[in-house]
């Protein structure tokens, strides 16, 4: 907790929104708990149109304001349509990344070596067709040299330096948010830039969990702290048995 | 023609070692489970299998019956990755071909649609084509010039799907919120095995939902199965939901060869009957003790 209160799940579930400010009638798919506070609150307050599945067929109707609608089914989307709309690109993602190294090449395939891998993970995914179609964004709960390394064992998702060799012309990562940072790929090259620290996070303690050189830019300012009607929000109606803590645990 | 109902035993009869077996469903969601339950009873082996993966890789792998698994992965929904492919792909008993999942179901769409392959741009920069050696690019012909994925067509000797009702003559129809690729399945494959939850007359069908439910038709089906629990312990909504205790009690299976030899003792030794008895008492068990 820090002086003012404001926990640093929340602060992470405010940073997860902003990732989706500005997009429209986008399809928001966000994989962990706080990516999915993120996605509902800048629904309920910045980003309206967002679209949201419940991770099978139904996408759910706006949480509050409208609160008369909670839950309501809007529409059907199967797996089928979701290939399409992700061929289409109106889906920002926001993935988790086992392995991600400064250009945005991410692993959840696999560690070690992919014939014979020291431990299987989820697979590929959608991660490849994902990254080159429609924007794409990371979420890391623990920000360590294990997760941000120099080199991935498999690209799944796909970084700015490979995009760039296939042609990829539909490619774009946004955001990595992590327990400590939040991190684009804004520097001269589209590699991985520190973009803003947590309220109490020392450069040097991102600095020490980054396996690669990230891009400091001069003036690092500190990620936006919650708003009072969005920690509202989030205590009151999103996450009011406060699960968000245990992402970060 | 029209009976084709037959024993999921007789389904798992018409297979031969190395054929490439496609199966429907997703993840842990309605899964043709007593098909998978009838294969490991068969002792056919050597396959191929395309899957959206769950439990119905897990337990072939788990079982020895696959040599190969064509996928974007394997898991188990509420528990992220299935313990027994990871086993199988840690300590090197299963081969994998590892795909986009959009990629998969290019693929199953080239072969319904007898392509000789599909473009997609899933693929392109990720290690996927370097884990797949034989896959091509193909450049468009058009004044765009874009390089693609050539998907190439994922043609199966046979599928297995399962689904909330049948017909005795093939016409199939999901009840739940989504078809995953079950029609792309059938339509890809060489003979398709459909088994049910419930077998009812074809004027029923539309007795409870419209006629977009009617996911399959007769031309598509070779053999139905009337198989109720047939997808246990995936879901197979409205009939039933995941049986998530058993599902953690199969991962728990996973943890040693003791584990694993006693639950295949308790669950996989006897038929399709002697499973659902053996579920039962696993509920009752658990009531007791709660």
């Amino acid at each position: 907790m820090s002086p003012g209160g404001v926990t640093r799940a929340e602060v992470c579930v405010v940073a997860c929104a902003e990732a989706w400010r500005g997009d429209g009638a986008t399809l928001a798919s966000p994989m962990g708990l706080i990516p999915s506070l993120g996605a509902r609150l800048a629904r309920c307050t910045f980003a309206p149109d967002l679209l949201l599945s419940d991770g099978e067929a139904f996408l759910l109707a706006p949480d509050p304001p409208s609160r008369g609608d909670d839950g309501a089914v809007e529409g059907w989307l199967p797996f089928r349509s979701v290939f399409t709309v992700v061929a289409a690109g109106r889906r920002h993602v926001m993935m988790g990344a086992a392995q991600l190294d400064r250009y945005g090449n991410q692993n959840i395939s696999c560690i070690g070596d992919w014939a014979r891998p020291k431990a299987q993970l989820l697979g590929v995914r959608g991660a490849p067709g994902n990254t080159v179609n429609h924007p794409v964004s990371y979420w890391v709960p623990r920000h360590s040299r294990r997760v941000f390394v120099e080199a991935v064992d498999m690209v799944c998702g796909v970084g700015y330096d490979r995009a760039a060799a296939a042609g990829a012309g539909f490619h774009e990562l946004r955001v990595v948010v992590t327990n400590l940072a939040v991190l684009d790929f804004q520097a001269p090259d589209h590699t991985m830039r520190l973009r803003s620290l947590h309220p109490g996070v020392t450069l040097s303690e991102v600095v020490d969990a980054t396996g690669f050189a990230l891009a400091v830019p001069d003036e690092v300012p500190v990620t936006r702290p919650p708003m009072a009607a969005e920690l509202d929000l989030i205590r009151g109606q999103l996450d009011p048995s406060g699960m968000r803590d245990r992402e970060l645990a | 023609m029209t009976g084709k109902v037959m024993t999921a035993d007789e389904v798992a009869s018409e297979l031969r070692d190395g054929m490439t077996i496609g199966i429907g469903g997703w993840g842990s969601r309605r899964k043709p489970m007593a098909l998978v339950r009838a294969i490991l009873r068969s002792g056919v082996a050597d396959l191929t299998v395309v899957s959206y993966g769950g439990p119905d890789v897990g337990l072939l792998v788990a079982t020895g019956r696959v040599r190969r698994v064509v996928t974007g992965f394997v898991t188990l929904d509420t528990i992220p990755l299935e313990p027994h492919f990871r086993l199988g792909r840690q300590n090197g008993t299963v081969e994998l071909t590892e795909l986009d999942e959009g990629m998969l179901h290019w693929g199953l769409l080239a072969a319904a649609h007898r392509l000789p392959f599909l473009p997609i741009r899933a693929g392109l920069g990720s290690d996927v084509p370097r884990v797949n050696p034989d896959l091509r690019t193909v450049r468009s012909p058009y004044p765009d010039g874009e390089e693609l994925i050539a998907m190439p067509p994922l043609r199966l000797d046979a599928a297995l799907i399962h689904l909330n009702r049948a017909d005795a003559r093939g016409n199939g129809q999901y009840l739940g919120p989504d078809p995953y690729f079950d029609d792309l399945f059938c339509r890809a494959a060489a003979r398709s095995f459909l088994s049910c939850e419930q077998v009812v007359p074809t004027g029923e069908l539309l007795a409870s939902a419209p006629v977009q439910s009617l996911l399959i038709n007769r031309s598509m089906v070779d053999g139905v199965v009337e198989a109720p629990g047939g997808a246990h312990f995936t879901s197979c909504v409205p009939d039933y939901p995941r049986d998530e205790a058993f599902q953690a009690e199969y991962a728990k299976s996973a943890g040693s060869q003791e584990a694993w030899e006693r639950f295949a003792g308790e669950y996989l030794s006897g038929d399709e009957a002697d499973y659902q008895k053996a579920v039962r008492r696993f509920r009752e068990s658990r009531a007791a003790s709660a």
